[in-house]
């Protein structure tokens, strides 16, 4: 006999149940299909071709009024479901009507999770996830701009199917990487850029604070840092959750999802779940494939055959607006694990694979995916790769190959990419020269001039002599950075200026690092100069900091801190005293010590104490000396014509001056400044980074001094009468040093290198160029020129203490 | 094994590490990528240096006093230095993070 069969929701899992039925047993039930959409059965995954314009909804329509004509199903579009009585085995609908059912099925999908932000309900907000959403996007043209808040699979297509249309999108993502979940960081890195290149804009780390509307309508994203995204269509694609209101209402067992067993049965023996709505054994469910697993399987219960729904290990090939991705298995969590990176940066390739004990488990890939089911297969089998763990990575027509070529990155570089910057020479004018006959260093210097000037490029210049002429040339030593890669200091300085990499994940990628994020010594150098060089773009990574400089006070043998308040030009006052002796006393400080850059230093402080000295500090107007700092130290004065008798100039007030325009700044190595108010020098300026000694005609500037293992006298750089001029110089000297040194060259180490007559050239003799060096001094300034102290006893206070306290748990 | 609940994973940033107070000892708590931690002995074998504050790269970290590094699987040093940092079992349930409460409350601390 017939049975009464009632589906909620025409979405793609219900609807392969209903083909499964229809093909088995066409007349074991009389179907009657519920769905809240005016429309049946499409494949919602085709939607983004649809946003695009490479396809028309008929295109992808599953079922059409014919299917449903020809199968005898009773079809109830555009209507919701009222309430479903279990005990009379009734569904009732929006309009009244009550139908009984024998078996139930809810396939009622799942909700786009909205974030509640203010303004969330202003005309022009909306999710992606039916057809209405879809043709709303459609109707925006060039004209027109629109904000996606989301960068997951759904949001990016969302992004790139109006970019297709021409719309100014923008993507703001609240992690560091887009779509998290399915890819690592480079790959992230990757597709970020080619996004990008499609004209698409895109905020990381972005936090939405509210939506800005004008006559109910939405004009604006405001973000949390204070940047407004004007938009006339705002989408939210954060996420789904499944849709459980009308199951949890019945009062079926509901989880997350709808709880199924593993014949997609629901706590009550004739109401079945299928698809996005339901939880099995933890797990909810967002791809197709298990969806229809569930769909095959619930057919066959429906008709009282055996059949059980099982998990299987994913893997997801998705191909996001052109660009290929593929991630399998774990990449993520786990102990015991072991990664295999390789990078192909002139084709834009990453693979990553992740290895436990002697088997594959995870693969992420970018750009080239052609062997994702090879490593899926892998990953599922759980064989042992032992054998192949070297070439691994290379897939399976590649067994017993070399080693990736270190010279790859610069063998990518594009020609008109610039290789010396001092004299504006790219690499076409070089690979020109060396066809032309030189050879060797010292021809492409005379030929081109490219590392004729300050010479960091020079690393540079000699592997495109390599990488042209081959074995015929024999490259000498350069030192790499470290163990992650081939390339020097200066070559990847070079390199992220001339190719405008502006974050760590493009360093890593674009130069072919062998390792996923660096390691101790590379990434504080890498950190340094993308900050020092994008200041505005990039944005500096505590965690690629020395504890000193993430934590802001100086790390001692036994785990404690040292804290060293500024005193500007080792000036201070009773107040500041006060207030060092009252926080000395109630933070119980072993050692207060004097320094020898003019102020006091309190030693043997608890890490957890920090944040709370500090803000006691902060109320006496005292702020971070940055004593552990690769930046400005101190600036070390004499009394000068205040008090002294023999003073020539105002020494204190320059000293003073200059430290208030100098501090918080990054640099290589420390840079400590001294200046004396006369040639007696008590300010020991010329043994200092940067001193300035005061004369009656005005003030002699020197440079490149050192009282550390070595032991250096100070160069004259110049003399200037004035001192406007004499600020002008040492702000200008800072940024070139800042813009061209080797991480952790002193100064009198780098000058060493690029000759003082270099540094002379484009500080004192090229006024323009100075001119130009102090406004990008500025630029970097307006952003690191503030207290770090304060900072952090405001806003990061709760990270100096322990995360938790277990010991009370053992208390008997 | 009986899992504590010891924070959310945002409370660590990424590629650093929070300090957790245990009868065996302070343990430091990794986070080495957006979905991975781990848990091991804060206290390094040569010179005690905390690790908690140590440079965090790939799966390992680096000691901020003498630069030894350790594979935060396996607890040992690395390269040349020979040495070994207990490891704890530890696991992310969602967005939580859990450790073994089991291994981290013996009452002869390690």
């Amino acid at each position: 006999m017939t049975e009464k069969l009632v589906i909620i929701g025409a979405g793609m899992a219900s609807g392969r149940v209903i083909e499964h039925l229809i093909e088995n047993a066409p007349d074991a039930y009389d179907i009657t299909l519920f769905n809240a959409e005016p429309r049946g059965n499409y494949n919602r995954i085709m939607l983004s071709p649809v946003l695009s314009g490479e396809k028309t909804y008929e295109e992808i329509v599953t079922h059409d009024d014919t299917f449903y004509a020809d199968h005898n199903v009773i079809c109830r579009f555009g209507e919701k479901v009222a309430g479903i009585d279990r005990a009379a085995k009734t569904v009732t609908a929006a309009n009244g009507d009550v139908l009984p059912y024998d078996k139930l099925i809810l396939g009622t999908g799942s909700d786009p999770f909205m974030i509640p932000l203010p303004g969330h309900d202003l005309d022009g907000v909306i999710a992606y996830r039916d057809l209405e959403d879809t043709e709303r996007m459609m109707s925006l043209g060039p004209d027109n701009k629109c904000v996606v808040i989301g960068g997951g699979l759904l949001g990016l297509e969302a992004a790139a199917g109006m970019a297709a249309r021409g719309v100014d999108v923008t993507v703001v993502h609240i992690m560091g990487h887009l779509m998290e979940r399915q890819l690592d960081e480079a790959a992230g890195y990757l597709l970020k850029k080619s996004l990008e290149s499609k004209g698409i804009n895109i905020c990381l780390k972005a936090n939405s604070k509210e939506i800005v509307g004008e006559d109910g309508k939405v004009k604006a994203l405001l973000l949390e840092d204070g940047t407004e995204l004007p938009c006339d269509l705002l989408v939210m694609a954060v996420g789904i959750r499944p849709s459980v209101g009308l199951a949890k209402e019945a009062g079926l067992a509901v989880g997350r999802g709808i709880h199924v067993d593993d014949q997609m049965l629901s706590s009550d023996e004739n109401v079945f779940a299928v698809g996005e709505c339901v939880e099995h054994d933890g797990a909810v469910f967002g791809l197709v494939a298990p969806l229809y697993d569930q769909a095959k399987v619930l057919a066959q219960t429906l008709l009282g055959e055996t059949a059980a729904f099982k998990q299987k290990v994913l893997s997801t090939k998705l191909k996001v607006t052109g660009c290929d991705l593929f991630s399998a298995g774990d990449f993520a969590d786990g102990d015991g694990r072991e990664d295999i990176v390789f990078r192909d940066p002139s084709r834009g390739i990453y693979k990553r694979l992740v290895i436990e004990g002697d088997k594959l488990i995870g693969a992420v890939m970018y750009g080239d995916t052609a062997d994702g089911n090879w490593f899926f297969d892998k990953i599922k089998s759980g064989e042992s790769i032992e054998e192949m763990r070297e070439t691994l990575i290379f897939g399976p027509a590649y067994q017993g190959g070399a080693a990736a070529d270190p010279l790859s990155a610069v063998a990518a570089l594009p020609l008109d990419a610039e290789i010396c910057g001092c004299n504006g020479v790219c690499k076409g004018t070089i690979v020109d020269a060396i066809a032309g006959g030189a050879t060797d260093l010292g021809a492409i210097k005379a030929t081109t001039k490219a590392s004729a000037s300050c010479g960091t490029c020079t690393g540079l210049v000699e592997q495109l002599l390599q990488v042209t002429l081959g074995d015929d040339f024999q490259m000498p030593q350069a030192q790499p950075v470290c163990g992650c890669t081939d390339l020097a200091h200066e070559d990847v300085r070079r390199l992220i200026k001339s190719q405008e990499l502006k974050s760590q994940a493009a360093v890593w990628q674009e130069l072919g690092w062998t390792t996923p994020n660096g390691c101790h010594v590379c990434r504080p150098a890498v950190n340094f100069y993308l900050l020092a060089d994008w200041p505005i773009e990039y944005q500096d990574d505590p965690q690629s900091r020395f504890v000193n400089e993430r934590k802001h006070a100086n790390i001692q043998k036994d785990g404690t801190f040292s804290v060293v308040p500024r005193m500007w030009g080792g000036i201070t006052n009773p107040t500041e005293l006060r207030a060092i002796a009252d926080a000395a006393d109630k933070y119980n400080v072993p050692t207060v010590k004097v320094t020898g850059g003019q102020r006091i230093d309190l030693l043997g402080v608890k890490g957890e104490d920090l944040p709370h000295m500090w803000a006691d500090l902060n109320k006496a107007g005292l702020v971070s000396g940055h004593a552990y700092s690769k930046g400005l130290r101190t600036v070390k004065t004499c009394v000068g014509t205040d008090h002294c008798r023999f003073g020539t100039q105002d020494s204190t007030g320059l000293g003073i001056k200059l430290e208030k325009l100098l501090w918080g700044s990054w640099t290589p190595h420390k840079v400590k400044l001294g200046v004396s108010g006369c040639p007696r020098n008590c300010a020991e300026a010329t043994c200092k980074d940067i001193g300035v000694i005061c004369v009656d005609s005005g003030y002699q500037i020197g440079v490149a001094g050192a009282a550390g293992m070595d032991v250096k006298e100070t160069e004259l750089l110049c003399q200037v009468p004035t001192e406007e001029e004499c600020i002008e110089v040492i702000v200008a000297m800072t940024q070139i040093y800042r813009e061209n040194a080797k991480y952790l060259d002193r100064i009198y180490k780098w000058v060493n290198k690029v000759g003082l007559d270099w540094v002379k050239e484009v500080v004192v003799d090229d006024l323009e160029n100075r001119k130009a060096l102090v406004e990008r001094f500025e630029l970097s300034q307006s952003i690191y020129r503030k207290d770090p102290w304060a900072e952090h006893a405001r806003e990061k206070a709760d990270t100096y203490a322990p995360l938790a306290d277990l010991t009370p748990l053992a208390a008997e | 094994m009986s899992w504590i609940d010891i924070g959310h994973i945002d409370d660590i940033p990424v590629r650093g590490a929070r300090l957790l107070k245990t009868r065996v000892g302070c343990i430091a708590v990794f986070r080495t990528a957006e979905a991975e931690v781990f848990a091991a002995s804060n206290t390094c074998p040569h010179k005690q240096g905390p690790l908690v504050e140590g440079i965090v790269h790939g799966q390992k970290v680096t000691c901020p006093l003498h630069n030894w590094v350790f594979d935060l699987n396996t607890g040992e040093a690395q390269g040349a230095d020979e040495g070994r940092i207990a490891t704890y079992p530890i696991r992310l349930d969602g967005d939580r993070i859990l450790i073994d409460g089991d291994a981290v409350d013996q009452r002869s601390a390690a």
